[in-house]
């Protein structure tokens, strides 16, 4: 009985299938707590206002609860903010000592440029040059939206003095290359003085004017108080954004949910990254993969065709192959440091005192950058591309080889005219795993010239467009940075799973974009044998 | 081998000549001291056990074995008297001379009509009127275009086996060689298909020189002008096939052609 029953073989297919399954389980888990925490972060939560046994009260967002260890007692966390007032954003709370949970739905909720978020009750406006707004729940709304107009003359005005500043910048090179050039007293060199000077006055000038207006804006405040009747005046300038969740219609909710996901995609980060958007680390990311596969992809194809098609078959390139295979399995960090040793300091030291020494010390490409990042990375991957290709040209029946060189094609016609078309989805097998895999690298990043906070994007409108020796943000790097780097790991925590769903979904877009060229390609080149 | 054997035919004037032809594979010699002519625009068969160099040697006159590593070659074979050895020689202009459909059919995973049309778009013709001439031309040459003229622009794997392999052959005479061989060509094929292309190789003669590798001695018979008779690589007897089927000269063919042996 028990023979036959081995016979079938049917456990070797439970196990086949069991094993299948518990992959696509942890598969599932991973994705589903990423999507379900990092969806749910924009949706408004409720503002609970917990009155405690000792009469004081306690306004926030209930985060979490759990039992306390050997007892049968719950405990609740709550998000309280207002950082200022109190010193921490989150509190653990006993069940048992809340007497009364209620919602009040006159609860503002504020989003503030500085020290998260503000949870309280409208006092009092306080405005000055327009027209104070009628009484009423919307009536913060309504002022800072009437704000809006000299808030943008700030900022413009910001822009124009950063615009300044980096002339400045530009003249200071000119000036450092002229010394370092030995050239002394030219009426060249006395124009770009003068013309510094010219530039530092009005720099001047308009910080005083920005100074002045920013300081008349902040004059507009509101007055709130917290929950136990603590007043805090709030200078309007500094809300990025208030609701009353308790008070907002399902349509509300939505609209706000869009405005948060439209403010990740396309701002900057804000409070050490841990607020505001993610458009540097997504540009970053996306901008990473791009050169990198622009650099590796040719090289690595190359390669292969080499080692399959012209080399001769022999111990040496044996060794090659093994070699190859084993490149792809060095720690990335190792690749990280020998990126920094050979990218950033030996080529970059090296470009920096040929083309730029009237600027050193400071490095220009002698430092982190994403055009060494991209090297680094493409030499990471690179073994996966080589792989791929000389499988892909191997399984080509050789037939087809000779049917192409009797009809007189010569060695590369064959190869671009036929095997390299037919090899092509499996060389792009390869890609899309080469590609998935630098997309999910930190730890070289680290070293060769990924930065929590990037002053400007490697791609502008200023010339020359792509600055392959800035440093970059990167969706990995933000992970770790504002997971286990970040002053406020609790508050960070959305942002968290935020930031891995974007990134998984990045990854996703881009190899499935790849996985339909290469259905294409399979389609058109496939060899149905007979 | 003496070159008065008389089971050997002389021919006038080959187009393709065989001198003293030595070939190794590393230490073992697989064709030994063959000297035969081929004529022009005829067919001309080779026979013989599997293992006998039939394969190697028609490989070697479009100098298909450049692509085996460790083989040496000496002897001399001359095409219009021109030696196809000589390292000055160009292979591609060679293998435009001399065509080739092999015993596994391979046509390129590209449409009907780009297959037809690689060998003009190798040799740089792009001019689409000619292309589309040749392409017809051939495939009624091949007998082919009643049954793929509908479908030109499809993939050529959905043809069947023998559609692929006549449309090997046509592939090859669109390059307008003056030499086809052809490695067993019907060996993978139904006796239908077979028949086809034996009609077609009937058509191509006086056109074309052919030489063709066969396991099969009755179609040797049937639509080769010439036989040759090998084993173990070298040359036993040669000569027209009415003869050589008939009343062959040396007791080792007449073995092999009766079925006494092979």
């Amino acid at each position: 009985m028990t023979k036959k029953f081995l016979r079938q073989g049917e456990p070797f297919v439970w196990a086949t299938g069991l094993a299948l399954s518990l992959i696509l389980f942890l598969t599932l888990i991973l994705f589903y707590v990423v999507m379900a925490n990092g969806l749910a972060v924009f949706w408004p939560k409720k503002v609970a206002l917990a009155t405690l046994q000792d009469g004081r009260f306690m306004l926030g967002e209930i985060v979490q609860e759990e039992i306390i260890p050997h007892t049968d007692n719950k405990r609740l966390q709550f998000k309280i903010g207002n950082r200022d007032l109190y010193g921490l954003d989150f509190k653990w709370v006993d069940a048992s000592e809340i007497t009364s949970l209620t919602y009040p739905k006159d609860v503002h909720v504020l989003e503030r440029l500085e020290y998260g978020n503000f949870y309280g009750y409208l006092s009092a406006l306080e405005v000055k040059g327009i027209a104070p707004p009628a009484s009423g729940s919307n009536s913060l709304a309504l002022t800072i939206d009437a704000l809006e107009d000299r808030k943008v003359e700030v900022h413009l005005l910001g822009k124009k003095i950063a615009n300044l500043n980096r002339r400045v910048e530009k003249i200071d090179h000119h000036l450092a290359t002229a010394r370092y050039n030995k050239e002394e007293n030219t009426p060249a060199l006395a124009a770009l003085q003068g013309e510094k000077q010219g530039l530092k006055t009005e720099f001047e000038a308009l910080v005083s004017i920005l100074g002045e207006k920013s300081a008349a804006l902040a004059t507009n405040q509101a007055i709130f108080t917290d929950a136990n009747g603590r007043t805090k005046a709030i200078a309007l300038p500094n809300i990025v954004r208030s609701y009353q969740p308790n008070n907002m219609s399902f349509f509300a909710k939505c609209g706000y949910y869009l405005e948060r996901l439209r403010e990740l995609l396309f701002d900057e980060p804000r409070e050490s990254n841990t607020e505001g958007g993610l458009f540097p680390a997504i540009f970053g990311t996306v901008m990473l993969i791009f050169l990198m596969s622009i650099l590796s992809f040719p090289l690595g194809v190359l390669a292969g065709i080499y080692l399959r098609e012209y080399a001769r078959e022999g111990w040496l390139v044996k060794m090659v192959r093994i070699a190859v295979n084993n490149l792809a399995g060095i720690p990335s960090i190792v690749y990280g440091i020998f990126g920094l040793g050979f990218f950033v300091y030996g080529i970059g030291g090296t470009i920096d005192q040929l083309f730029y020494p009237e600027r050193l010390p400071a490095p220009t490409f002698g430092t982190g950058g994403i055009l060494w990042t991209s090297l680094t990375l493409g030499l990471l991957t690179v073994p996966v591309v080589i792989v791929a290709t000389e499988e892909a040209l191997g399984s080509i029946p050789p037939g087809i080889r000779e049917g192409s060189q009797a009809l007189a094609a010569t060695k590369l016609q064959t190869l671009t005219r036929i095997l390299l078309p037919m090899a092509s989805p499996g060389i792009l097998t390869g890609f899309i795993l080469a590609m998935a895999r630098a997309a999910g690298e930190v730890a070289p990043l680290m070293l060769t010239g990924v930065v929590k906070l990037a002053p400007a994007l490697p791609l502008d409108g200023v010339f020359p467009y792509l600055h392959l020796d800035r440093k970059f943000m990167h969706l990995g790097f933000h992970i770790y940075d504002i997971g286990f780097q970040s002053p406020n790991v609790e508050a960070a925590k959305p942002m968290v799973y935020v930031t891995t769903m974007l990134l998984i979904l990045i990854v996703l877009a881009m190899t499935s974009t790849a996985i339909h060229l290469r259905n294409k390609m399979r389609q058109r080149h496939s060899v149905v044998d007979v | 081998m003496s070159t008065t054997d008389t089971a050997i035919l002389r021919i006038d004037n080959p187009q393709v000549a065989i001198e003293e032809l030595n070939l190794f594979y590393g230490e073992s010699q697989a064709l030994k001291d063959l000297t035969f002519g081929i004529p022009g625009q005829q067919v001309t068969a080779l026979i013989g056990p599997s293992g006998c160099g039939k394969s190697t040697l028609i490989r070697c006159i479009n100098r298909m074995n450049d692509l085996v590593d460790g083989l040496r070659i000496e002897g001399a074979i001359t095409i219009n008297g021109e030696n196809i050895n000589d390292p000055s020689l160009d292979v591609i202009e060679l293998r435009r001379k001399v065509g080739m459909v092999f015993q596994k059919w391979n046509p390129f995973p590209k449409s009907i009509y780009e297959n037809i049309v690689y060998g003009l778009r190798i040799a740089g013709i792009q001019d689409k009127s000619v292309l589309d001439e040749a392409a017809e031309k051939c495939l009624k040459r091949a007998a082919l275009w009643d049954e793929v003229k509908d479908r030109l622009h499809q993939s050529a794997m959905g043809l069947s086996g023998g559609q692929m392999q006549r449309l090997c052959i046509a592939r090859a005479i669109a390059v307008n060689p003056e030499i086809i061989l052809m490695d067993e060509p019907c060996s993978a094929l139904d006796p239908r298909s077979t028949g086809r292309i034996e009609d077609l190789i009937r058509e191509l003669r006086g056109e074309y020189t052919i030489i063709i590798v066969t396991h099969n001695m009755q179609q040797a018979a049937r639509i080769s002008d010439y036989t040759a008779y090998m084993y173990l690589g070298e040359l036993i007897e040669y000569g027209p096939t009415q003869r050589l089927f008939t009343m062959p000269e040396k007791k080792e063919t007449e073995d092999y052609i009766t079925g006494r042996f092979g």
